[in-house]
């Protein structure tokens, strides 16, 4: 089983860090990863994909052009990839940054105002965590309360007063209801 | 839990070189191998060792130079353009019999080109990094695993031999992150001659050593440059390493190395699911070239596809290993772009005969 | 009546610089320079590699792309085949005091007739944060992450001082872009660069104190107050060299 994920957003709004949690759990659960970031100026402030694979087979190719699971945070990363999402694939989409919906019928659609759902719960910046969330809960790739824990392991300690905060983001994500 | 740590392959790579006790490094920044740079920067101090940011690439090449004659294990890295910069000091390097080892997170090319993976300078690495009678032991990794079991043996090499050795990776390499274990970054040590010629001073016990590439009698540089030579057919006789890949039974068999490698091992399996015989032989080391496995795998396959991220650049070392009894054909991408493994496939699938 | 205006020598896109990046202005104030003295149609820049590597697609006359520090050098070639034109160099710290030096001491020395603008902000901005040979003793960049150590990382270079040691250079200042009485002093003295070579007094250079708030970590308002509480302590703004006025200033 291979699901490859490409997620995409602004500079700054946490797409990096993201794929990077799902490509770490995915590592310390012994399974084959890969993570691979676009990179160069684009980063600061322009926009920044990752493609991450997680896989029980050997990865081949680490770049992620037809992804089973679309994560876009921003409009161009919508109006760019949501075509590429195999069919029968999923697409998450923060819908307080986006606004147009997928008229794909071979895909299953997911929109989350994530960004929206942070600022409003003194979230700010956590937007890609409540994401995660939620992908947790559509996607069922990972155990939730392991996910959790592999996550707030990695928060270095001069950033412990964050690990409140990732906790109630990736909780609000996990109990959207649409 | 295993073992393993996700790392990016540039920071992989500079933590195996200072487990391999490369302790010195002298680089310039450029996108994108900067983050090999930055670890040096961050952990050497840790260990006692010195990370020094040159004026230029062509400094740096020049301080590994000095460093690497005063008997260290010293290395700098650089992405393409910078590495035509090194190319002078590299000369110097083999002239002088010196061993390092050099990093080439290549981008796209030529002149300033741009920042995404690439294999454009494999004419530039295999063939002519610098003026002379020249090779380098040039290493192409295709995993951030490989970005670290490879360093080891590139020192091992260039010690045993003392000669300049170059690991040759690509910006998706050194940029993505992967599970690495560092246990097997020590795993193939093998014993290295002392540095006997090493200019560290020589206290009135020892003969003066000299560390030159400038033989201004003809005679005297033939016959340094034959005896080089004799070091580098030991080389070809000890050191090459390849991968093969469902070759045995392969009526076609790719050719392609690094990443590239890798989009082709997706393509292969896809294939292989449609019934096509094919399979692939990985060179790892580009110099020396695995001669020897592509000729026998001539023997048997009626057909090769060589993969790159350039235009061709390694067709006519298959064509002659192979010595041309076998239609080679060539697929690639250039300039930065990737081909995906479905791009490979409908090669595969036209090589097939257009059948599926 | 129109009082603000695009100058006619900068071209219409949007800069791709960072918020707060005072490249704008100064390519804002080169323009004016050339509007000003009317040599749009017979000026050449030449764009180094560094954050303002795209400065070829700012500047309405013809330009060239350098290898990194090569400006002065492909300026040479330029102005030599065409001495009647105005040529000048767009340059970083990194382009023109680590891996150019070579080539912008050469220059100088020649007294080649051109003009550089010579942008100083203590960091390697296009790379992400990395030392520049004019990054100040003890700063923090992404490879001296434990501040710049003048006895292991060496000493941070004083351009304008040093070349102003130089015969072949008429004229040399450094000036600040951080507010706008120095922004008015940087508009003269980049004027001044371009009229000395079409009166053809040799190699004129202004140096530029600029910020970087992406890779400094700051906002630019706190990049602005950065400049004046250490930047211009460090390089004193001032004119250098000036071979109009007998016994040079400062």
């Amino acid at each position: 089983m291979t699901t490859n994920f490409l997620l995409s957003g602004f500079g700054g709004q946490g797409i990096l860090f993201a794929g990077k949690q799902l490509a770490k759990t995915g590592m310390d659960t012994g399974l084959n990863v890969s993570w691979l970031p676009s990179y160069g100026p684009e980063m600061r402030g322009g926009a920044a994909n990752c493609s991450v694979i997680i896989s029980d087979k050997e990865i081949g190719s680490p770049i992620v052009t037809t992804p089973d699971v679309l994560v876009a945070l921003n409009l161009p990363s919508f109006l760019k990839f949501e075509s590429a999402i195999k069919a029968g694939g999923t697409l998450i989409s923060d819908s307080a940054m986006i606004p147009e919906k997928s008229a794909r019928t071979d895909i299953n659609a997911y929109y989350i105002p994530a960004t929206k759902m942070a600022s409003e719960n003194g979230l700010d910046g956590l937007a890609n965590v409540i994401i995660l969330g939620y992908l947790l809960k559509i996607t069922k790739i990972f155990d939730y309360e392991m996910f959790l824990d592999h996550m707030i392991k990695g928060i270095p300690p001069h950033k412990a007063a964050l690990i409140d905060k990732n906790r109630v983001a990736l909780s609000l994500g996990y109990n959207y209801n649409e | 839990m295993s073992g393993k740590v996700l790392m990016k392959g540039n920071e992989a790579l500079a933590e195996a070189a200072i487990r391999n006790g490369c302790i010195h490094f002298f680089g310039y920044p450029i996108t994108p191998q900067t983050e090999l740079a930055e670890y040096m920067a961050k952990r050497l101090p840790k260990v006692g060792g010195l990370c020094l940011q040159a004026e230029s690439e062509i400094a740096a090449i020049n301080m590994v130079l000095g460093a690497a004659a005063s008997g260290v294990r010293a290395m700098t890295s650089s992405s393409s353009p910078g590495i035509s910069l090194k190319s002078e000091g590299i000369s110097y390097m083999v002239g002088s019999d010196l061993p390092c080892l050099i990093c080439n997170v290549q981008r796209g090319g030529p002149g300033l080109g741009g920042i995404q993976p690439s294999q454009q300078d494999y004419y530039q690495a295999t063939k002519a990094n610098g003026h002379g009678d020249l090779h380098l032991f040039v290493v192409a990794p295709a995993s951030v695993q490989e970005m670290v079991t490879l360093v080891g043996r590139a020192f091992d090499v260039a010690d045993t031999y003392r000669t300049p050795a170059m690991i040759l990776a690509d910006g998706a390499l050194g940029q993505m992150m992967e599970p690495v274990d560092f246990d097997t970054a020590l795993a193939g040590k093998r014993e290295v001659p002392e540095k006997t010629w090493a200019t560290c001073g020589h206290e009135g016990k020892r003969k003066k050593n000299i560390i030159n590439s400038l033989f201004i009698n003809p005679d005297e540089l033939e016959k340094s440059v034959l005896e080089r030579e004799e070091r580098y057919k030991l080389i070809e006789k000890n050191e090459v390493l390849w991968e093969e890949y469902l070759v045995d039974d392969a009526d076609i068999v790719i050719v392609s190395y690094g990443i590239s490698a890798r989009i082709c091992k997706s393509a292969i399996e896809m294939a292989r699911a449609e019934g096509i015989k094919v399979g692939m032989i990985r060179p790892i080391t580009l110099w020396p070239y695995p001669k020897a496995a592509l000729a026998k795998a001539a023997n048997t396959a009626s057909k090769f596809l060589v993969v790159e991220l350039n235009m061709g650049q390694m067709v006519d070392d298959v064509k002659v290993a192979i010595d041309c009894r076998r239609p080679v054909s060539f697929f690639g991408r250039t300039g930065g772009m990737l081909p995906t493994a479905d791009d490979v496939l409908a090669e595969i699938r036209k090589l097939n005969g257009g059948k599926q | 009546m129109v009082v603000f205006d695009r100058p006619k020598s900068l071209s219409p896109v949007p800069f791709h610089y960072c918020p707060g990046c005072t490249h704008g202005i100064v390519h804002r104030l080169v323009a004016e320079a050339i509007d000003a003295l009317g040599i749009e149609g017979k000026t050449i820049g030449i764009a180094p590699v560094g954050c303002s590597v795209f400065a070829y697609n700012y500047f309405e006359c013809d330009m060239i792309e350098a290898a990194h520090g090569r400006a002065p050098a492909v300026a040479t070639g330029v102005k030599r085949t065409h001495p009647d034109n105005i040529v000048f160099t767009y340059q970083g710290d990194g382009d023109l005091a680590a891996i150019g030096t070579a080539e912008t001491v050469h220059a100088s020395a020649r007294g080649e007739n051109i003009t550089i603008i010579f942008i100083n902000n203590a960091i390697y901005g296009m790379t992400g944060g990395q030392m520049a040979p004019t990054s100040l003793p003890g700063q923090v960049t992404t490879t001296s992450p434990y501040g710049r150590d003048v006895n292991i990382q060496g000493n941070p270079i004083h351009i304008c001082e040093m070349l102003s040691t130089l015969d072949g250079v008429a004229y040399a200042e450094r000036v600040a872009v951080n507010n706008p009485k120095n922004v008015l002093k940087a508009k003269k003295a980049i004027q001044k660069a371009f009229q000395n070579q079409i009166d053809k007094k040799g190699l004129s250079i202004v140096e530029v104190v600029s910020t970087c708030p992406t890779n400094w970590g700051m906002t630019p308002a706190e990049a602005l107050k950065w400049v004046d509480e250490k930047m211009i302590p460090f390089y004193p703004l001032g004119v250098y060299k000036d071979v109009d006025a007998k016994g040079d200033a400062q």
